[in-house]
């Protein structure tokens, strides 16, 4: 028995180890190749022969690549932190207050699920460029926030209210709170594992957020890392591979460090969105 | 009593708490919307600057536009491949994970880390690995395998842009199974092996039941995003090679902000909105008949 168990304990491990390849390599090359000069780009060694770092200063010198990383976080943090102030508030509201008129509004939100962003691209472009908003942060941020990104997380936010007990609410009422009261220091306190879950795929959104920065915006200062990515090309217009790989590795190996250091309420905000939503 | 009951004040806030969600859908979302069938009934370049009113004759070049049949043919595969190799891979890590192992945790962070990768970073990387002298096929040397130039080719670049959108986002749905098998109850699995079932048995008989509403869920999560993919197929093949890997909102994009044929390409929008709210629509409907089995 003990035998078998060991035997097919190796079988197990031998697999998960082969699986594994396809999402473990891409990540380990692109940062080694990203260091490794040209001509060994495409060389079968997993590590460089030599290890440079002129890459990473021509990533900095061929494109405002400062401006770039700052642009996309802050809108990912805006956005995050918006959305989930608009879906926390929504959320209870349609979970937890009784007012005339109530799913009719809720049923109008909801239209956005059905709705994605791409649909209404073509009209949203004119409304901005009319607005003369092209070519700045403001429509990858409150279309977010406002539009149909959103109704996913208001759906959440009021599964979760709705399993609140109601005796917490009515023994903050006889302790004198009133409805926002109530909201503030009672329910949200409480909610803080769904707002984790909306964070968690709100960030990761708009931080990959790709067809709306490439029609919105047109000069590199403005421009969000995706679309920087793409940019770094020779003047021949061919790609230079290893600085794209160099900054492709400075976009993603700070949210993988933050990701392994807090993995367990990154997995399990995750899980637990999909089954409520 | 003054004005101000309780009652009053409550409906205050709900209406307030309720606003800035509400004006956001009207302004971002329905208003667009009709906007969009406003646009489709137009011929409308944006270079040439006319805007004409041609009533149905959009939709007449929707039903003739052979590049749109191709399209929404590549669409259909894509869609099909993706949930496909998407769910079976989903499961089979999911159930590996479940398994009494050391060790797991750290499986699980590797199988879940691309999901966290950038997703254009994530892209151009795969691009330089399936070029032809690339990492893919020096591995596939290795076995003494002759690969192919895998995005240009019809197939293989189909192929690719359904690997590389799965093994970047199957962590999320292997989550979700993982959380589903946790919750079968084992005494299920300690009676059914009392009777003599095996190991495949267990599986199909006991596992997948009662993982169902998951499935469902994630096998219409993963249709719907599938609409969604527009940065992979950018970078990986735009749309090539001929129209192979063009898939419908990658169609919209040239129509529209490409050839600044914006009638037409608000026509295409609400052939995706059509998709995407049946598919929807579906799901909502499946998951009420399902509802008993999501306790």
């Amino acid at each position: 028995m003990s035998r078998d168990g060991s035997k097919r304990k190796i079988w197990l491990y031998g697999l998960l180890c082969v699986l594994c390849v396809p999402f473990v390599f891409p990540t380990w090359w692109m940062v080694t190749s990203s260091m490794k000069p040209i001509g060994e780009i495409f060389s079968e060694s997993l590590l460089p022969s030599e290890w440079t770092f002129s890459t990473y200063e021509t990533v900095f010198r061929m494109q405002p690549f400062g401006q770039q990383y700052w642009n996309s976080l802050y809108i990912a943090v805006v956005v995050t932190a918006g959305t989930m102030a608009v879906a926390a508030m929504a959320g209870y509201a349609f979970a937890r207050i009784r007012f005339p008129g109530q799913n009719a509004l809720f049923v109008v939100v909801l239209t956005g699920l059905l709705i994605p962003s791409e649909v209404t691209i073509v009209p949203l472009f004119r409304m901005f460029q009319s607005l003369g908003l092209t070519n700045t942060h403001w429509p990858l941020v409150i279309v977010p926030v406002f539009g149909a990104p959103c109704v996913l997380a208001i759906f959440i936010m009021r599964q979760f209210f709705l399993a609140l007990p109601a005796e917490l609410e009515e023994a903050a009422r006889m302790d004198g709170l009133g409805r926002a009261g109530i909201f503030w220091q009672v329910a949200l306190p409480l909610a803080r594992p769904a707002l984790g879950a909306v964070a968690i795929f709100t960030f990761l959104h708009s931080w990959n957020l790709y067809l709306e920065p490439i029609v919105y915006l047109s000069t590199p200062d403005m421009f969000t890392l995706p679309q920087a990515l793409t940019q770094f090309v020779d003047i021949y217009g061919g790609p230079m591979w290893n600085v794209q790989l160099a900054a492709a590795t400075m976009t993603a190996v700070p949210i993988l460090v933050v990701f392994v250091v807090a993995q367990r309420q990154f997995i399990e905000g995750l899980a637990h969105t999909g089954v409520k939503g | 009593m003054t004005f101000w009951t309780y009652r009053r004040r409550d409906n205050l806030v709900g209406y307030l708490f309720v606003a800035p969600a509400l004006l956001g859908s009207l302004v971002f979302v329905l208003v667009p919307l009709a906007m969009v069938g406003w646009y489709s009934l137009n011929e409308w370049n944006v270079l040439g600057g006319t805007f004409e009113f041609i009533g149905a004759e959009n939709y007449r070049r929707l039903l003739e536009d052979e590049k749109l049949r191709e399209s929404l043919v590549a669409t259909a595969w894509f869609a099909a491949g993706l949930v496909v190799l998407n769910l079976s891979l989903a499961l089979l890590l999911a159930v590996l994970l479940n398994q009494k192992l050391r060790g797991t945790t750290l499986f699980r962070t590797l199988f879940f880390s691309p999901v966290l990768v950038s997703l254009v970073a994530w892209t151009l990387v795969w691009q330089l690995m399936l070029q032809p002298e690339g990492s893919v096929n020096g591995l596939l040397g290795f076995f003494g395998v002759d690969g192919p130039n895998w995005l240009r080719g019809d197939t293989t670049a189909m192929v690719s842009v359904v690997v590389v959108q799965v093994v970047k986002n199957v962590g999320l749905n292997m989550v979700l199974f993982l959380a589903a098998l946790q919750g079968v109850p084992a005494p299920l699995y300690e009676a059914a092996k009392i009777d003599g079932a095996g190991a495949w048995t267990l599986f199909t008989r006991i596992t997948i039941p009662l993982i169902s509403p998951t499935i469902l869920l994630t096998s219409i999560i993963t249709i719907v995003g599938s609409l969604q993919v527009f940065a992979q197929i950018a970078v990986l093949t735009q749309g090539g090679p001929g129209t192979s890997t063009t898939v419908l909102i990658y169609y919209l994009y040239q129509q529209a902000f490409q050839f600044h044929h914006f009638g037409y390409g608000a026509t295409i929008s609400v052939l995706l909105f059509v998709i995407v709210a049946a598919l929807t629509l579906l799901q909502w409907r499946m998951r009420r008949k399902w509802v008993l089995h999501e306790s």
